[in-house]
């Protein structure tokens, strides 16, 4: 599982109420929620985002509200990966839950810069950062997430365990 | 090597003598908690997994209080979707208008959380319960799903921050200010994944709803949960509000803690958080300059109890909310709005010219029913202040104590009782 492309980089604390606030949260539509994503921290994301960009932020990614329209959002908005020096917890596990991928490195979160290109390997918890021929190592998952993740979310993995 | 209370309860509902920080384990719920923001999306994953029952319909709690009376069409669809589910699955404890309250005041007020419980919620703020002694902790609405489906949801166990707690607190001092200059001391990431366990002789100088309000904030610092061990107050409380057995979970003396930290109560002032992070305080005596505030609430799931509708009551009593300024008035239940028109509260605060609503989350997060306008302030006795939480981007929320928040309203400037000679 890989993911590449342009990064879009924010600083410490990127809240829910920036990522969905909560005047959207009256839809819970996957596609409706991403086109006001960021839009209170960055007006032009949802304009200038292409399927398989990324996200880098700095500390506490996703912190305040419980809303899994965030992630939802981000998602929807063609994100494919999210990496951080930290995220808030209830995202953290709402990202696994929904199958969107994300990462904690905080090398990788200083060595990238706005508008760089990135590809990320999940399998071995590499970041490469093609526009600066940079690379960094992220921190793995557990074998217990791996196996959320690799059925595509928490839903798809009970189904499993009850087949 | 010893546990913490959190720890105790997760190994507890894991079927494990011991656990120790980072070990993921799965552990059986004694409740899961949802509301009409959540909830749908909650409902629509559980639509999509292979089981189409609910584990147990008395350990859910569906409570309708983000956006109700309804705002508009697409949240009555939210609500629609909640009612038609909890009426197909028997769901005992759903509440809707007429009987919700901000659920955070509502599920303790029932009896739905004592000590020793495993409780996760979809709402951030799940970790109220925590002043009861029980484990609960915010998730999303897949978790909340996947919780209603089985029964059960998966942890890290947590690694644990002590705050020895001493001392008693000034008059016009409270748990709001307890938990902001915690918050302001270790920041919003500073319980990253962690709990927060409260202990020490001067809990018993904190009301049950200064308990509620601080282990309501661990959030804010990015903490799992926060836990109080359980006294005579918290068992008269559970005695009072609930039929269920508790059970008391004492953390072990060698148990092991990541950091320490002491709190003297009665060195605490009124403090306040500037926007946009709850972690930017300042007490009452570091503001130098007038902050001059277009609005005040009083209310949400931190601070919409009947502690402190009478503490805004007492200082609203016989005065006036400055003219321009606009003053509202949230009780949290129905039965704290009951209680709050027995006591006389709520003649003060409409003689004062403030408006009293009916319990909603509404204005805490933007949703309705108090937004700003660019360029607005607001004084808020609710738990966030970030970019745009409360309506306008440019507009600013700064979070403080009820008795900060009544104060301010008079004066429309951020004050405190004693400039109006209290």
């Amino acid at each position: 599982m890989q993911a590449k492309g342009r990064v879009f980089k924010y600083g410490d604390n990127v809240d829910t109420d920036v990522i969905i606030p909560a005047r959207y949260l009256n839809s819970s539509d996957p596609a409706e929620l991403a086109t006001h994503c960021m839009e209170d921290i960055d007006k032009d994301f949802v304009n200038k985002v292409s399927k398989g960009d990324i996200i880098v932020a700095a500390k506490n990614f996703g912190c305040g509200s419980s809303r899994e329209h965030a992630p939802m959002a981000i998602k929807a908005a063609g994100v494919s990966c999210i990496i951080a020096e930290t995220f808030a917890r209830i995202f953290y596990r709402n990202a696994i839950n929904i199958g969107l991928a994300i990462i904690e490195c905080p090398e990788a979160s200083k060595g990238i810069e706005d508008g760089d290109e990135v590809e990320v390997d999940f399998d071995s918890g590499m970041i490469y950062n093609r526009t600066k021929g940079t690379e960094f190592k992220g921190q793995a998952f557990p074998e217990f997430m791996q196996k959320i993740i690799k059925a595509e979310g928490l839903v798809n993995y009970i189904n499993g365990q009850n087949a | 090597m010893g546990m913490t209370m959190t720890q105790k309860i997760l190994a507890a509902h894991a079927g494990l003598d011991h656990v120790e920080a980072g070990q993921l384990i799965e552990a059986e719920l004694d409740l899961v908690l949802g509301n009409d923001i959540t909830s749908p999306v909650a409902i629509h994953e559980m639509d999509k997994m292979t089981v189409d029952t609910v584990f147990h319909k008395d350990k859910i709690a569906l409570v309708m209080d983000h956006f109700i009376p309804n705002k508009d069409i697409k949240s009555a669809e939210h609500c629609k979707c909640v009612r038609e589910f909890a009426c197909k699955h028997d769901i005992t404890n759903y509440f809707d208008v007429g009987e919700m309250g901000i659920e955070h005041a509502l599920v303790p007020e029932k009896g739905l959380s004592v000590a020793g419980d495993v409780i996760i919620g979809a709402d951030s703020h799940t970790c109220t319960y925590g002043a009861l002694g029980a484990f609960s902790t915010g998730v999303g609405s897949t978790d909340m799903a996947a919780g209603m489906a089985t029964g059960k949801a998966w942890f890290k166990v947590p690694s644990a921050i002590k705050f020895n707690i001493v001392g008693k607190p000034k008059k016009w001092v409270s748990g709001k200010d307890v938990i902001l200059h915690i918050i302001g001391m270790i920041g919003v990431d500073g319980a990253l994944y962690k709990s927060m366990e409260f202990v020490g002789e001067g809990i018993q100088n904190l009301t049950m709803d200064d308990r509620f309000t601080i282990a309501n904030m661990a959030i804010e610092a990015g903490g799992k949960n926060g836990i109080f061990p359980v006294d005579d107050l918290a068992i008269a409380y559970m005695k009072e509000h609930s039929t269920r057995p508790y059970k008391i979970y004492e953390a072990d003396p060698d148990a092991v803690y990541d950091e320490e930290y002491t709190i003297d109560l009665s060195t605490l002032e009124p403090t306040i958080a500037f926007p946009h992070l709850p972690e930017n305080t300042k007490t009452i005596s570091e503001i130098k300059d007038d902050v001059i505030v277009d609005q005040s609430v009083i209310g949400s799931c931190t601070n919409g109890r009947i502690d402190d509708l009478r503490i805004a009551a007492e200082i609203l009593k016989g005065r006036k909310v400055k003219k321009g300024i606009r003053c509202i008035v949230i009780p949290a239940t129905q039965a704290i709005y009951l209680q709050a028109m027995e006591e006389g509260l709520l003649k003060i605060f409409i003689e004062a010219g403030a408006v009293v609503s009916t319990p909603t989350c509404g204005p805490c997060l933007g949703g309705y029913m108090g937004i700003l306008a660019a360029g607005e302030r607001c004084i808020s006795t609710t738990n966030r202040n970030f970019v745009g939480r409360m309506g306008h981007v440019d507009s600013e929320v700064y979070l403080a104590s009820p008795a900060v928040a009544a104060a301010s309203a008079v004066t429309g400037k951020i004050s405190v009782p004693e400039e109006l000679g209290l």
